[in-house]
């Protein structure tokens, strides 16, 4: 703009702008009317729903209530926070190393981490989960040894390894790491190439210059869509509900198929989903704020420096 | 004469299969400092990243302190060495990048002691008192707590420097380290650099500042098209080329 106002011989277009300006005229702004009026309605619909959840005896609040603190839904809420902090957990330990390897310039390391998450995404969770509840049909004994027929050494039957609850970590930790595997991968490849190679030059390599360059600034990337998985993998832990693991989905519906209450216990199933993704999206906001100092904002700490030294 | 800092004997360097390098013979004298200057694309950048490996030679010979670079000889065969082994030899050379790479998620002081502590070794309070100094060298002490991203690109070429200097090189080198500056920044990363000359280091500059090549160079080196086409002393090779091709190009740039 600038640069154009500057060129003999025309009139400028900033000139006619000020002129105009300068005269006290009156600016009308422009009226949003269907904006507003779409606004109303949803604000009538919203209000007409919150008051058909409120006196609609149906819900049966009171039966929400007196379940909301039962000890089994919170033995329940308890292991679904373990599942997905466990699985979790593992799912990016096994992620970040999947990444790496997809990342390789060896194309047979590269390509069996492709495989890996081809499988592992391609197929449903809930496939994934029954399949390793019933591994032992497939593998009775599991053994360690050598491989293609060589001798092994039995450990123990897979019935007795493959609890039912190690069957739902192994099938949510599996699946996780594929999808971690693919959002860290991204994150690693969202990093300058300059940064490695600034460490490069000052002497670091393999693990160190992974860890201390390229992963601390692929969190910044790495970190929004991994909150998704934490929330997503929180309620996907319902899913265990079919290997007959307590969790809290599973734990509503063994009160309810006595009692009859189905509403309500799902209800209270929900309140304690919804806090406990509250909870985690807190959680999430806070460690953003961690790996994104030095790239977005100042940190706090520093403006506040500057502002007392000026 | 004593061993020179950089030796480049026939040196090549292929990307696909374009030759970037067609055989560049250089010496670089220790405590002396050449500027590296021609058209873009003339292979400048890419053999002084050849002097540390980041990039890869691909035939000929080229010695820092008396060391083959990124190889071992052994029976007439030259053997590729490891990257950790490659990484230790890079110690001694500090390199400035043209667009500065400094540590975004790290303080400033942060940056220029990562290396000393993660590579080196070095206790943490020694390399800090030390990293102070290199600060205040380059005028930038009071700003240690500051993100790189809250600096000027003068700044931080500044602060770039610093971080390499703390290894301690022996010899350091840098990629256009003001081109990517406003002009009116540039001067103060150029002022760095004259006092680092002066301080005796030995410096490899692939730069456009023909002023300060005239100012600050002991040899000046004329490449185009991946070979050497001329160098000497800046008053020579500056002010009376030889050859056709220094002279279209300095007509250019004057």
């Amino acid at each position: 703009m600038q640069k154009q106002s500057r060129s003999p011989g025309t009139v400028t277009p900033d000139a006619a702008v000020r002129d105009a300006t300068d005269e006290a005229t009156t600016v009308v702004p422009l009226k949003h009317n269907v904006r507003l009026a779409v606004a109303i309605v949803l604000l009538v619909v919203a209000a007409a729903v919150a008051f058909s959840v409120a006196t609609n005896e149906n819900y049966r609040w009171g039966v929400v209530r007196s379940y909301l603190f039962n000890d089994q839904i919170l033995a329940g809420a308890g292991l679904t926070l373990l599942l997905t902090l466990i699985s979790m957990t593992a799912g990016i330990l096994l992620g970040t190393v999947l990444a790496i390897m997809r990342l390789s310039a060896n194309p047979i390391v590269s390509t069996l981490s492709r495989g890996y998450i081809w499988f592992f995404r391609g197929t449903p969770l809930l496939v994934q989960l029954i399949f390793w509840y019933n591994i032992a049909a497939l593998y009775p004994i599991i053994s360690i040894g050598v491989p293609f027929g060589g001798p092994s050494i039995g450990i123990a039957s897979a019935n007795q390894l493959i609890t039912p609850l190690g069957a739902a970590l192994l099938g949510l930790s599996l699946n996780e790491a594929a999808y971690m595997a693919e959002i860290i991968r991204g994150g690693i490849g969202s990093v300058d190439r300059g940064q490695t190679e600034a460490a490069r030059a000052l002497g670091m390599s393999g693990g160190k210059l992974m860890r201390r360059i390229v992963l601390p600034q692929a969190m910044r990337v790495v970190l929004p869509p991994t909150g998704n998985q934490v929330i997503s993998m929180l309620k996907g832990t319902s899913l265990v509900s079919v290997l007959a693991i307590s969790d809290l989905l599973y734990s509503a519906q063994i009160i309810y198929a006595a009692n009859y209450q189905t509403i309500a216990l799902l209800i209270v199933a929900s309140l304690w989903y919804l806090l406990m993704t509250t909870i985690l999206s807190f959680f999430q906001n806070k460690i953003e704020r961690r790996y994104g100092r030095g790239f977005d904002t100042p940190p706090r700490r520093v403006r506040h420096k500057t502002r007392t030294a000026s | 004469m004593s061993t020179p800092m950089v030796a480049a004997q026939n040196v090549r360097k292929n990307l696909g299969s374009t030759e970037i390098l067609k055989g560049i013979n250089l010496e670089v004298a220790k405590g002396s400092v050449t500027c590296l200057i021609g058209p873009s694309g003339s292979g400048k950048t890419t053999f002084l990243r050849c002097i540390n490996h980041l990039e890869k030679v691909d035939a000929g010979r080229l010695y820092v302190d008396g060391q083959l670079v990124g190889y071992t000889e052994r029976n007439g065969k030259l053997y590729e060495k490891k990257e950790r082994e490659t990484a230790k030899s890079r110690l001694s050379v500090g390199m400035v990048f043209q667009r500065f790479n400094l540590f975004p998620h790290m303080t400033v002081l942060a940056n220029v002691v990562e290396a000393p502590i993660q590579v080196q070794r070095r206790p943490r309070k020694e390399i800090t008192a030390e990293a102070q100094t290199l600060l205040d060298r380059v005028g930038l002490g009071h700003r240690g707590d500051a993100y790189p991203q809250e600096l000027s690109g003068g700044q931080q070429q500044r602060i770039a420097i610093a971080r390499a200097l703390a290894m301690k090189p022996n010899l350091m080198l840098f990629d256009e380290p003001t081109s990517a500056l406003d002009p009116e920044l540039v001067g103060e990363v150029l002022d760095v650099m004259r006092d680092l000359a002066e301080a005796g280091m030995t410096m490899v500059v692939v730069t456009h500042e023909l002023g300060f090549a005239k100012q600050v160079c002991d040899q000046v080196v004329f490449m185009d098209d991946g070979v050497v086409v001329e160098s000497g002393p800046p008053s020579q090779l500056l002010d009376c080329p030889q050859h056709e091709r220094t002279q279209a190009f300095l007509s250019k740039v004057l």
